[in-house]
This record gives structure tokens, C-alpha cells and sequence, in this order.
């Protein structure tokens, strides 16, 4: 074989070579665990910490509420999707208080009167005539919004 | 002279020859080179115990509040701008004369002003979009490194520790799923609060809305509400041409969303 | 509020509806660059094979220039792409976990071969007896460079030289399919997205390659021409009359190519087709009407086929020559830009568009895109200082 052949092999031999070296040693210790990816990062994922706290929570200290919230049309809606995530509120009741939206935009968010809100599932109002510049809840308990 | 013109003749044809070859010998090796696993990104699990995680959403309950949009964002630590979403909510009027006018104003999050007066309007309602968790996904297919997978129980998940930040995936997802974090420099997406399920609670989105428009559950369990969700309805899915997989199934869905 | 600023300006100039996460348009200008920069590796490469395996006697001068032009491009080829990464430092996971359905991973190896097997191979096989010899000529630190570049063979034997013309020549055939793979995947890259329908076509791959043959030796073209004025040597006519003979049929090839996949997707007209006619008149009128049409195909198309027929003087074909390479070199750059901007301008509802405004002064995209472009021209120089091709020995084993 010539030695120009020769010396080029030997090079790309060496390349090839590292090339093995650095795959072996920078692949991941958990890929192809389960696939072609991370198997760690199924744990890195599931490690985020959970903001918004069980349906059941809630009611374990503020039962009085949530049962006048069941006896109305609200029942079905979660605590939180208006008062925000509980995490820090279950940490510490006292420190972290939840939200209390007290403005009249916030009901507005919902009943709001749009032609696009099927009226079979929501009651709806005209945002600026209803009681024009009144605050929702001087009229409507929040969690029993039709005496 | 004639011997001579002769084998030079032989020679370019043979030269001819050898070239076609070379050229045809590329194709064949550029055709076996494609990748032939192409399409399935994490097989359907055969063990139909095994979950295979689907999201239902009732068009018909959905009253455009975008209280998934806001939760979504608080649980995920999604950047508050209105340039990044892992979920957000449209509005589609459609007037008389046929236009089709679509909004989603900071995702929904920020309400919906109607511009059509209404006795223009001839049909207009709200969609809910959010990761299709396909399960013929083209964004796991394109990643180079492997850091967008489809997790067993049917969940395109993101490494966020082994993402490049190319983009490719988000080229390739249809229904605009996923952006790149501003901070992060890598690719965001939802997980179906992938952390949440772990725990044995629901996903944020699912948890606050408040007519139960939006529903998950396991596609192998066929007494789930999810299944029989899709039994009772007429449910489709999202662009189904493109044959993604995706199991995000929309009941009274119209047509002009795409 | 200043990061997003450009972000909140996209946001008032929208048009239509996008899908919110389309607001901010991923792959800007530097993704623009990297295949035009590949484009013109290729199409340089097959410029000299046309000398090389086919045979092309008059492109002899540009032989070797092609292959250092080629060379200086591709070890450039990969910066746009690492440094659009948003975690440029993690680019290494590609070659080390390479997903085998993506073509991006795929590419970061067609690439390797490309510049290892193909290029790098062919100019030390091109060079290495001249090699040699500098090796003897020089002292001092060039004695030690050329030695190590020579592998420390010092053989300049008749029958060494005869292998290496045999496996330059074997490493050209093996090029020229791999210099199609290399900008078939480029193409492909884009042509696989069936998300987006501006991309997703079949055509992709070969419109890219024949447009980068076409750039590649427009290239060739305008450096010959630069070199010898820099040089104060004499272009060969005969040369460039054969590189532009080329440069035209290629160019029909493309502009039949691209015509096909235009008239194509006007007659079947499916359910992108509305967005994707507001997108071609309204956003991309000028970059692909005006530049990448008028000036980077029609109007190169009907000189140089007007010049087949009647040829003026050697002095005016020589200027018009390279006004065309020119013209050429920015069209391709354009079709680029109207495949990959153009691609994410509108939004996959089909809906509506966004926007992409560069920043011409002190945008990093526009900064790093034209360092990427300019550092080549700057290893060439190097290149050409180092292995310059006028002093090679040329006698009649290369001749054959």
C-alpha cells in the first residue's frame, strides 16, 4: 500500500477513534433508558414543584363555605380558579393569604355578555349596563350568587 | 487514428459508466440513509393496561373565560408576556358574508372584545388549543439530540437540560405549540402538568375550568369519562391530513378552526 | 419591556390572526446564511469536478481555486447554525446522541464526511507532491507547517504521484454524490416540515441543490475574476466563457425547477394556497418578484443566453460576466430569505401574518450572518498564501 495511503488511515483511524472515546464518555448515564432520550429527565420534569392543590384541600379547613358554595350554581367550580394556586396558603395559612378578587372586572371575566358563551352554561350580563359602576359582590355572594 | 479514436471512445464511455454508477450509487445511498423508523415516535403501548394519556375538550361548554390560559401560566412559570403560551383560547366569528374573523388577545387572558356588531354575525364561538400530546408527533421526529420524547404513557415531554435551543421542533409542531423560553434559551411546552400527574392530581388547565370543558384521561381505559367523552360525540382532531396522531379530541368543532 | 420591545412592535403590525407562540419568528437571518453558505460549497465543488471527472479541459484555472473556495465555505458552514443555538455550547449532543429520524442530526454527519472524507482528502491528494516540495523549498516554522501538512511522506516519486491522481479522481466520482447529499439535506430539512405547506414540498431538495450549483459557481466566478485583478493576472477567456456556458444551463435547470413547483402549487391551489398568494404579492413582492426573480434568474437568464449567440468584445464580456455573477450570488441569497422567512411570516391557522424587521445596524443576526459570511473570504486569503495554486508543478500526469 502506499505510504500516503497508509499515514491517512492511520489519521482517520485516530479520528474514528476519538470520535468512539467521546461518545462513549459524554453520552448520558440514563439515555436509551427508555428511548432515545434522558431517562432522568422523566424525574427532572416531575420534580417541578404543584402550585394549584387538590379539589379536597380547601374544603378541610374552610368547610362552612364550600358547602354553601355546593348548595349553588358555582358547586362546580374549582376554589382556586379564583383565588389563584394554594401551595403557599396550605404551607403557611396565616403568612400567605389566598386572592380575594373584590372588582367588578373579575366577574366580568366570565359573565360578561358575549355572543360566543353558549347561554346554556353560563349567566350572562351587559358588562357596562348591569348596575352600571357597582361592585359584583355588594349584590351577589360569590359563593352563592342566586339567593 | 480509427484505433486510437476507439479507445478513447472506450474510455469515456467506460468513464460514462463509471460516473452514472457513482451518481446512481449516491441516490441509492442517500435513499437507505433516510431515516426508515419515520413516523412513530413511542409505540402505543400493546399492555392496554398500561396508560395512554388523551385530552377530551367540549366546544360546546366552553365560555371563553381563559381561567386554563391563567392557571397554566401561575403552575408552569410560563413568561407573563403575550408572546409565549403552553395553552390559550380563541374566538372565531364567522359574519354573514362568510368572513371568519379569529382573535385570542394575550392568549384570552386579557378578554375578548367582539367587533362584529351582532346582528352581523352569523356563528362565533370559543376554542381552547393546547399540546396535542400526538402520538405520531412530528416535533419528537425532528429533534437531533432526542431531548423532545414521547414519554410510555403517550406524553411529548421536553429535556429541558439536553435541549439545543435549534428550533426545529417548533417548526415542525402544526398547532404552534411550543416557543422558545426568553430565559431558558431551550424549548417550552406543556406537559399535561406531567409534575401533577405524578402526584395523583389533574392538570392545572383541567382543575379551574369552570364548566368541566376540558377533560384528560387514559385512552386504553374505556370506561374512562375521556372515552366514553369521545363515544357520545362526534369528536375530531386538529388538521387530521397531516396524520400527527393527535389525541386532543374537540367535540362540535367547526371546520373553519385549523 | 425593552427585551421584548421588538416583540410588543411584531404585535401591533400584525396581520390577521397568528397563533400567539408565532409572534416571534425563530429562524432569522442566520439560518438564511447557513444554507446559502453550504449551497456554495456544493456548487463549487461541482465546478471543479466538472473539470476533474468530466473533463472540461477550459476550466482548468479554476480547478484548484474551486476546491479552496469550496474548502474555506465549508469550515464556516456549521457557525451560523451554532451560534443561532439557543444553548450554542450543548451543539456537541448532536454528533454524540444523534437522533437518527431528525435530518438536522443526520446533516451534522453528511457534513463530517463531506469535509473530511471528500474535501480535505481531494486538496491533499491536489497537493501534496507541491507540498513536498515547499517542504524542501522552505525553512524555519513553513518547513515543519509543510512537512506536518505532507504527513511526513516525503516520497516524490512518478508512481506516488500517479496514486495520488488516482484517488484524487476516485474522491471527486465519490464527490459529486455526496456534494448532492450534502445540499439534498439541507433541502430536506426543509421540505420534511409538513407543518408548514411554503416548505413542504418535494421539490425542495433538488431546487436547493441546483440553486446551490448555480451560487457555487457564480462564486467561483466573481473570486477568479477578484483574484487575477488582485493579482494582475489575465482571466482565461476560454475559462469563463465555459463557466458561464454552465452557469446558463444550470440556471435553466433551476428556474424550470422552481417554475414547476410554483405553477404546481397555483393549479392544484389546496387549502394553504390563499394565505400563501397574499404572503408571495404582499410580504415577499419585493425579495422574490424583483430580487430573487427579476434580478437573480430572468435577468441573468437572458444575458448570458443572449451572449451564446452573439459574443461582444473580450473586455465587455469580462464586466458582464461579473455584474451577472453578482446578480446571481444576491438572487440565491434571496431565495433563501423568501424560503426561510417567507416560511414563517404567515401563521399555520392559515389566518394571518407576522412580521420580521431587520435590524440593519447592530442587530446580532445581522452582525454574526455577515462575520459568517465574510470570514471565508479571509481563509481563502490564508489559503491561497499557504497552497497558492500558480505555483503549483503542473506536468503531464495532471494534464491527462
Amino acid at each position: 500500500m502506499p505510504l500516503q495511503v497508509k499515514r491517512l488511515l492511520l489519521v482517520f483511524g485516530f479520528f474514528i477513534g476519538s470520535m468512539i472515546v467521546l461518545i462513549h464518555f459524554l453520552t448520558p448515564d440514563s439515555f436509551y433508558q427508555f428511548g432515545h432520550y434522558r431517562g432522568k429527565a422523566l424525574d427532572e420534569i416531575s420534580n417541578h414543584e404543584a402550585k394549584y392543590v387538590d379539589v379536597k384541600s380547601c374544603a378541610m379547613c374552610h368547610d362552612s363555605i364550600a358547602a354553601v358554595k355546593d348548595s349553588s350554581f358555582h358547586k362546580s367550580i374549582n376554589c382556586e380558579t379564583c383565588h389563584g394556586p394554594g401551595y403557599k396558603h396550605i404551607e403557611d395559612p396565616e403568612k400567605n393569604k389566598m386572592d380575594k378578587p373584590q372588582d367588578r372586572e373579575f366577574c366580568i371575566i366570565c359573565h360578561a355578555k358575549n355572543p360566543a358563551r353558549p347561554q346554556k352554561e353560563i349567566k350572562q350580563i351587559d358588562a357596562v349596563e348591569h348596575n352600571k359602576g357597582e361592585v359584583c359582590i355588594t349584590c351577589h355572594n360569590p359563593h352563592k350568587p342566586w339567593e | 487514428m480509427g484505433i486510437k479514436k476507439e479507445k478513447k471512445e472506450n474510455v469515456s464511455r467506460r468513464d460514462f459508466f463509471l460516473k452514472s454508477g457513482a451518481i446512481a450509487g449516491g441516490v441509492v445511498f442517500v435513499s437507505l440513509l433516510d431515516p426508515l423508523k419515520a413516523v412513530f415516535a413511542v409505540k402505543e403501548p400493546k399492555d392496554k393496561r398500561k396508560k395512554w394519556y388523551g385530552i377530551g375538550i367540549d366546544i360546546e361548554k366552553c365560555i371563553g373565560c381563559a381561567s386554563c390560559a391563567r392557571a397554566c401560566k401561575k403552575e408552569n412559570d410560563v413568561p407573563k408576556e403575550p408572546f409565549f403560551f403552553r395553552n390559550w383560547v380563541e374566538q372565531y366569528t364567522i359574519t354573514n358574508e362568510g368572513d371568519i374573523k379569529v382573535i385570542s388577545p394575550n392568549g384570552g387572558i386579557d378578554g375578548y372584545k367582539q367587533t362584529v356588531p351582532e346582528a352581523n354575525i352569523y356563528k362565533t364561538f370559543f376554542v381552547p388549543k393546547m399540546c396535542n400530546h400526538c402520538a405520531k408527533s412530528p416535533c419528537t421526529q425532528v429533534c437531533p439530540v432526542g431531548a423532545s420524547f414521547e414519554s410510555e404513557e403517550g406524553l411529548a415531554l421536553v429535556d429541558q437540560s439536553y435541549c439545543i435551543g435549534c428550533g426545529y421542533c417548533v417548526q415542525a409542531c402544526p398547532y404552534g405549540c411550543r416557543y422558545i423560553h426568553p430565559d431558558k434559551g431551550v424549548v417550552d411546552k406543556c406537559t399535561l402538568c406531567y409534575h401533577r400527574l405524578k402526584k395523583g392530581l389533574d392538570p392545572a388547565c383541567m382543575m379551574v375550568c369552570p364548566t368541566g370543558a376540558r377533560m384528560y384521561g387514559d385512552l386504553h381505559d374505556k370506561d374512562s369519562k375521556l372515552s366514553k367523552f369521545i363515544k357520545d360525540n362526534n369528536c375530531v382532531v386538529l388538521k387530521p391530513q397531516l396524520n400527527t396522531g393527535a389525541k386532543l379530541y374537540y367535540n362540535a368543532l367547526s371546520q373553519e378552526v385549523h | 419591556m425593552e427585551r421584548f420591545e421588538s416583540l410588543y412592535n411584531a404585535l401591533k403590525h400584525l396581520d390577521g390572526y397568528i397563533f400567539p407562540n408565532e409572534i416571534a419568528l425563530n429562524w432569522d437571518l442566520l439560518i438564511v446564511m447557513y444554507p446559502y453558505i453550504t449551497g456554495l460549497v456544493a456548487g463549487a465543488f461541482i465546478l471543479a469536478s466538472l473539470n476533474r471527472v468530466f473533463k472540461i479541459k477550459a476550466l482548468q484555472p479554476t480547478y484548484t481555486l474551486s476546491l479552496l473556495t469550496a474548502l474555506s465555505f465549508m469550515l464556516v458552514a456549521t457557525m451560523p447554525l451554532i451560534t443561532h443555538l439557543g444553548k450554542p455550547e450543548r451543539f456537541y449532543e448532536m454528533l454524540i446522541t444523534p437522533h437518527l429520524t431528525s435530518a438536522m442530526a443526520i446533516f451534522g454527519f453528511v457534513y463530517l464526511w463531506y469535509l473530511m472524507v471528500v474535501l480535505l482528502l481531494e486538496i491533499w491528494f491536489d497537493y501534496r507532491y507541491d507540498m513536498v516540495i515547499w517542504s524542501h523549498e522552505k525553512k524555519g516554522l513553513m518547513r515543519f507547517v509543510y512537512k506536518a501538512l505532507t504527513l511526513w511522506v516525503s516520497d516524490t516519486s512518478e508512481k506516488s504521484r500517479k496514486t495520488d491522481d488516482k484517488l484524487g479522481y476516485f474522491i471527486t466520482v465519490v464527490g459529486i454524490p455526496s456534494a448532492f447529499l450534502l445540499h439534498g439535506y439541507v433541502g430536506f430539512i426543509f421540505g420534511s416540515i409538513k407543518a408548514n405547506p411554503w416548505w413542504s414540498t418535494v421539490m425542495m431538495p433538488v431546487i436547493f441543490l441546483f440553486s446551490a450549483m448555480v451560487s457555487g459557481i457564480a462564486l467561483v466566478l466573481f473570486i477568479y475574476m477578484v483574484i487575477s485583478y488582485l493579482r494582475k493576472q489575465k482571466t482565461d477567456i476560454l475559462c469563463l466563457d465555459t463557466i458561464t456556458k454552465f452557469l446558463f444551463y444550470i440556471l435553466i435547470i433551476d428556474f424550470t425547477l422552481e417554475s414547476l413547483d410554483q405553477i404546481h402549487r397555483i393549479y392544484v391551489a389546496d387549502e394553504s394556497f390563499d394565505i400563501l398568494q397574499i404572503l408571495v404579492r404582499g410580504k415577499l413582492f419585493v425579495t422574490f418578484f424583483i430580487l430573487q426573480i427579476g434580478i437573480g434568474t430572468l435577468l441573468p437568464l437572458g444575458v448570458l443566453g443572449y451572449l451564446q449567440f452573439k459574443k461582444p468584445k473580450e473586455k465587455v464580456r469580462k464586466v458582464i460576466y461579473f455584474l451577472i455573477s453578482i446578480c446571481v450570488l444576491v438572487g440565491i441569497f434571496f431565495m433563501r430569505w423568501n424560503v426561510v422567512i417567507g416560511g414563517q411570516l404567515f401563521s399555520k391557522s392559515f389566518y394571518g401574518f407576522t412580521s420580521y424587521k431587520v435590524d440593519l445596524i447592530g442587530g446580532r443576526d445581522v452582525i454574526l450572518s455577515l462575520t459568517w459570511f465574510i470570514v471565508p473570504f479571509i481563509i481563502l486569503t490564508f489559503l491561497l498564501w499557504l497552497l497558492p495554486p500558480w505555483k503549483k508543478h503542473h506536468d503531464s500526469i495532471i494534464e491527462n
